[in-house]
């Protein structure tokens, strides 16, 4: 199958990919998005946007298809649902094959795939998704009233939803693998002064346990290695987010200890041509406006060096 | 009482009945307006020039109305949002709780429906 040639190649169609596909479209480049979920990334999840300014208070569902109509409009080609099997972003021109042999090449690439909520990756996790197990407190809550519950979880995040969650469930058990919590001190001692939530710590849970729907839950005591059975409905998981950037593990793009993208000022990676930009990139805030900002700065570049090597696209639009 | 998806919506329990006895296969996706909820109904909004065999729809979960998925049979387990349903003829051919991706989607919607 012969390969359809883009000046740029976005991989990832949240808010970072979506503001790069603007830019570089608006600027006459031809630019393709791809998007292993949907457009919008996690910005499509927030019930409601109250920090974009512009807009005192947007759901992210809006905002999201109002970025992937204004990308469309520009004329990006944008394809979700896709899975990414082989990259080549070495070579001068990049290229990429599909799951189901589509091939794409280009002269730049910008990855922009963002993060994801933690799996905790124990046996029955999957199984037990929707039927007692689950990521958001504010969604499923209330399925847990007169229940009791377990969160997993050491950070803000957990503590903060183990502190809520006692709104509906009769007992909340916090287990946490450290032997402290990593959560600001406001938040632990929140956590303290709820009768209703037990603690244990230096724990982790090694099983879900059920038939139909969870029952139970193995926990080892990680410093005695004793193992035990606690009967629960419900497990809310809250162990952090990670970038997605699998997919590039053990290839060229440096990535850190994190397996996050470690970019320069101008958003340029360790390859020439490759850019990085939003949620899956090394830095320490995540939020829609630095994904936009970031995108901006990766796009602008990627048209210079487009420019730089083909002399047939217009100059970017400011 | 309807989602402000880009779906088409179902609002009332009579209305779910004269759906799925007028279309040979139906997808109802039943939540809120959440994290594990909008996805599906993007992934369903996306589906719906592949499947153009398949009547793909939202409901308000927690509109009374929505008992009419709540309490069926096939989600009697169920404690995560959303409630997505497959009507095949008229009956539940599959029903699943809580965020789905795009191939755990397409792999109920082939079995279910056949392939688009
Ligand atoms: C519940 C929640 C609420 C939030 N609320 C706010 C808020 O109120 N204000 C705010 O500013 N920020 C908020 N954030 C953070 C904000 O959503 C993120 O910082 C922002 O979406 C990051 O944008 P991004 O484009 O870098 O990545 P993402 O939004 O994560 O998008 C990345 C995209 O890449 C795709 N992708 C991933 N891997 C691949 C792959 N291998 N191949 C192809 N595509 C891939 C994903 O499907 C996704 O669509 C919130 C986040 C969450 C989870």
């Amino acid at each position: 199958m012969e390969a359809k040639h883009y000046d740029s190649i976005i991989i990832g169609a949240g808010p970072a990919g979506l503001t790069a596909g603007i830019y570089l479209s608006r600027a006459k480049a031809k630019v393709l998005i791809l998007d292993s979920g949907v457009a919008g990334g996690q910005m499509i999840l927030t019930h409601e946007v109250a920090n974009y300014p512009g807009f005192e208070s947007i759901s992210g569902y809006e905002l999201s298809n109002n970025m992937r109509k204004q990308a469309k409009n520009f004329g990006c080609d944008i394809m979700s649902g896709i899975s990414i099997e082989t990259i080549d972003f070495e070579s001068d021109k990049k290229s990429l094959s599909l799951s189901g042999g589509k091939r794409f090449t280009s002269d730049t690439i910008i990855l922009a795939t963002g993060g994801r909520s933690r799996n905790l990756g124990v046996a029955g996790e999957d199984n037990f998704k929707g039927r007692g197990i689950s990521y958001c407190a504010t969604c499923d809550g209330d399925f847990f009233t007169g229940r009791k519950i377990a969160v997993v979880g050491g950070g803000n995040s957990a503590m903060e939803e183990a502190v809520s969650l006692t709104k509906y469930a009769t007992k909340v058990t916090l287990i946490h693998q450290f032997d402290h919590f990593q959560a600001f001190q406001h938040a632990q001692d929140e956590v303290k002064a709820n009768p209703k939530i037990e603690v244990k710590l230096s724990s982790k849970i090694t099983s879900f346990n059920g038939d139909e729907k969870l029952e139970s839950v193995t926990v080892e005591n990680l410093l005695t290695h004793e193992n035990y059975e606690i009967a629960l409905d419900g497990v809310f998981i809250f162990i952090g987010y990670e970038a997605n950037t699998d997919f590039l593990q053990g290839r060229c793009i440096a990535l850190n200890d994190g397996q996050e993208i470690i970019t320069d000022a101008n958003m340029q990676t360790n390859i020439p041509g490759v850019f990085a930009a939003g949620d899956a990139i090394a830095k320490r805030y995540r939020q829609i406006t630095l994904a936009v900002a970031e995108g901006t700065i990766a796009a602008l570049n990627a048209m210079e060096y487009i420019n730089k090597h083909k002399s047939t696209v217009s100059q970017p639009v400011y | 009482m309807v989602l402000p998806t880009n779906l088409k919506h179902v609002a009332t329990a009579a209305e779910l009945t004269e759906l799925i006895n007028s279309e040979s296969n139906v997808m109802v996706c039943c939540g809120r307006m959440g994290p594990m909820c909008i996805p599906v109904y993007g992934i369903m909004e996306e589906l719906q020039d592949e499947y153009t065999h398949v009547a793909f729809r939202d409901m308000m979960f927690d509109s009374p109305e929505a008992s009419a998925i709540r309490n069926l049979p096939e989600c009697r387990s169920f404690m995560g949002l959303p409630f997505t349903v497959y009507f095949k003829d008229g009956k539940v051919a599959a029903a699943s709780s809580s965020i789905q991706n795009r191939q755990q989607i397409t792999t109920i919607l082939d079995r279910s429906f056949g392939n688009a």
